[in-house]
């Protein structure tokens, strides 16, 4: 019926009657390894940072054996990228975006001296005071959405400015103290809850790493099978075409940099956990860390790619060669010197990946 | 009165001092292929974009399938049953054809997990994407899940095209369809925009491409000036008349002016 209905009425067109009619043939080309893996790459973004995860992993237990092939070291590790990960988790959403947060530490040091200074200063119960914590912690992102996708103003220049101020104003409110820890174990313990520890042999999962890893799984979750989440992916591939197809593209921003903050304001708490007191001088590096996580976890700064798993295993990248390279004995700038490698070849593995369209 | 699907009656849309409607006129018919021509800047596009809700015109009125309509935003006029491929595609390339299609109308799985997780029902979308996709004679695509932008050209279009015959029950809006394509790729398109119009939807074929504009299009609307300038019959008239009356060199029949 084709052939009734769409006789080419140009003379040009008359010869495609003859032309190829297996379509797609080019599909079936043999592809080279390089290739097959690109376009396994393109379709799982985490894996490259699986792979060198699991490389770095064997390479510091060839050298260092049993020490480092603990479980007690292994869990070691999962404790000091806890609030990285959270952190990273929030950094995730608005990355994917096509944003960057520059204000995820400064919020979470905010949320942190809130729960402890309401509790402190003016004795309110420990979970009103966390309560608060998190309005303060998604307050703060929402106002970053705000300026984002209303105001149109540039991620980078609203969160720059926002870390300014909260950073700021953290030290204004809390007069630069510090609540110590045995005052917080004594009178609001519920503060340090994510300190709380699980030993199975010898390895220790407090309950930080724990609320971490739910927390990434479940925005992994969120992101591939739900509808939200396809919509973040496509608002950082093309917000304009997004809005076309029917995305509700401001609401949609609006929301990832509240959700963003209140992750924020959860990473406060569990930073109480962690350090055991209040101190608005904690966390200073939480922005840079959180963001070398995800570009080495593989996703792009360019928005609307990538896996927050991904961002995960960038995350324990750097946990691995930290305590490797401690446990070595090399001076500490060494990590740094890899850290920055492993950042320049992630973003020019996501580069090549991107290729795989043209 | 003809049995007129879409309707518009002296749209006026003004940027600034500029004025890109005015007065303007337009009539799509149940079940036709209306092409809209004229050169650039005559205002085809800001006509369409009233049509599909991308701009609100400041004056004038349009109805849909005789009722009066509004549209505010592209999405009332999809509610209303109106489709628009926008010559950027509006498609997402990192995401898959089927998520692609059900771009902001998602399914959600039935019971707890679809209320209470908000889990995507992806076996149905991906089962709707597929027949969509070979009722239009496109699955020459392999792989429903991949990416839209390890797609062709064409084959891109042909996704975009599918989900407004897809969803658009009354009409589609085509924006220049062919403009990026080659020979080959022009003529598959051409026969889904046939394809479409057999299955009773109404099209708007804005293009460019006068031979391609003759081929399909039961009527066309010349636009000039910001108005409708006539109405032609592509059968009754050359392509040469079409591009003089569309440029000015020539005054148009007044038996068109009046249609």
């Amino acid at each position: 019926m084709a052939d009734a209905k769409s006789q080419p009425t140009q003379e040009f067109e008359r010869v495609l009657k003859d032309s190829a009619t297996e379509v797609a043939s080019f599909e079936r080309h043999r592809k080279s390894p390089l290739e097959r893996a690109q376009h396994v790459l393109h379709g799982n973004p985490a894996f490259v940072p699986l792979i060198v995860l699991v490389i770095s992993l064997l390479l510091f237990g060839l050298l260092l054996g049993t020490k480092f092939f603990s479980a007690f070291a292994l869990t070691l590790i999962l404790q000091q990228v806890a609030i990285t990960g959270i952190v990273g988790a929030a950094q995730t959403l608005v990355v994917l975006t096509a944003g960057i947060e520059l204000s995820v530490g400064a919020i979470m040091v905010m949320s942190s001296v809130i729960m402890g200074q309401f509790t402190f200063r003016y004795g309110l119960p420990a979970p009103i005071s966390i309560l608060c914590g998190f309005a303060v912690g998604g307050l703060i992102g929402y106002v970053n959405g705000f300026l984002v996708a209303r105001m149109k103003l540039p991620p980078f220049i609203v969160t720059l400015g926002m870390w300014q101020i909260v950073l700021a104003a953290n030290f204004l409110y809390s007069k630069n103290e510090t609540i110590r820890s045995q005052d917080i174990a004594a009178q609001a313990p519920m503060l340090q809850l994510f300190g709380g520890q699980v030993r199975m042999g010898g390895a220790v999962f407090t309950f930080g790493v724990i609320a971490m890893v739910l927390l990434v799984l479940v925005l992994a979750y969120v992101l591939t099978q739900t509808a939200w989440g396809r919509h973040v992916y496509a608002i950082g591939d093309d917000p304009d075409a997004a809005e076309l197809a029917g995305v509700k593209v401001e609401k949609t921003l609006i929301q990832v940099y509240t959700l963003s903050g209140l992750i924020c304001a959860l990473a406060g708490w569990v930073l109480i956990g962690r350090i055991g007191s209040v101190s608005p001088t904690a966390g200073q590096f939480a922005n840079i860390e959180s963001i070398t996580a995800v570009v080495i976890g593989g996703i792009s700064l360019f928005g609307g790619r990538g896996s927050i798993l991904g961002m995960l295993f960038g995350a324990l990248i750097v946990g691995v060669f930290q305590l490797g390279l401690r446990l070595l004995g090399t001076d500490p700038q060494w990590t740094y010197l890899l850290i920055g490698l492993l950042i320049i070849f992630a973003v020019a593995v996501d580069q090549w990946i991107r290729k795989v369209a043209g | 009165m003809t049995d007129a699907i879409l309707q518009a009656r002296g749209i006026v849309k003004r940027y600034g001092r500029v004025t890109a409607l005015d007065n303007a006129d337009f009539e799509l018919r149940r079940g036709e292929i209306l092409a809209v021509i004229g050169d650039n800047g005559a205002g085809k596009s800001s006509l369409i974009k009233a049509i599909s809700g991308a701009v609100v015109p400041d004056e004038g009125e349009i109805h849909l399938d005789g009722e009066k309509v509004q549209f505010t935003s592209p999405m009332q006029a999809r509610e209303a049953g109106i489709e628009t491929v926008y010559q950027n595609l509006a498609l997402a390339p990192a995401l898959s054809i089927a998520d692609n299609m059900f771009m902001g109308r998602e399914l959600r799985r039935e019971g707890v997990m679809g209320k209470w997780f908000r889990m995507l029902d992806r076996p149905a979308m991906e089962s709707f994407a597929r027949q969509k996709l070979s009722e239009l004679g496109l699955l020459t695509i392999q792989n429903i899940h991949q990416a839209v932008e390890t797609l062709s050209g064409g084959q891109r279009q042909g996704v975009a095209v599918a989900r407004a015959a897809a969803f658009g029950s009354k009409v589609v809006i085509l924006d220049e369809p062919t403009a990026a394509l080659g020979v080959k790729e022009s003529r598959k398109v051409l026969e889904l925009i046939q394809d479409v119009r057999s299955r009773g939807q109404s099209i708007v074929l804005i293009s460019h491409n006068m031979p391609h504009v003759f081929e399909v299009a039961d009527r066309i609307h010349v636009h000039r000036l910001g108005r409708r300038l006539c109405v032609v019959d592509p059968k009754e008239c050359t392509m040469s008349d079409a591009v003089a009356f569309m440029t000015g060199a020539k005054a148009p029949p007044p038996e068109a002016i009046a249609a």
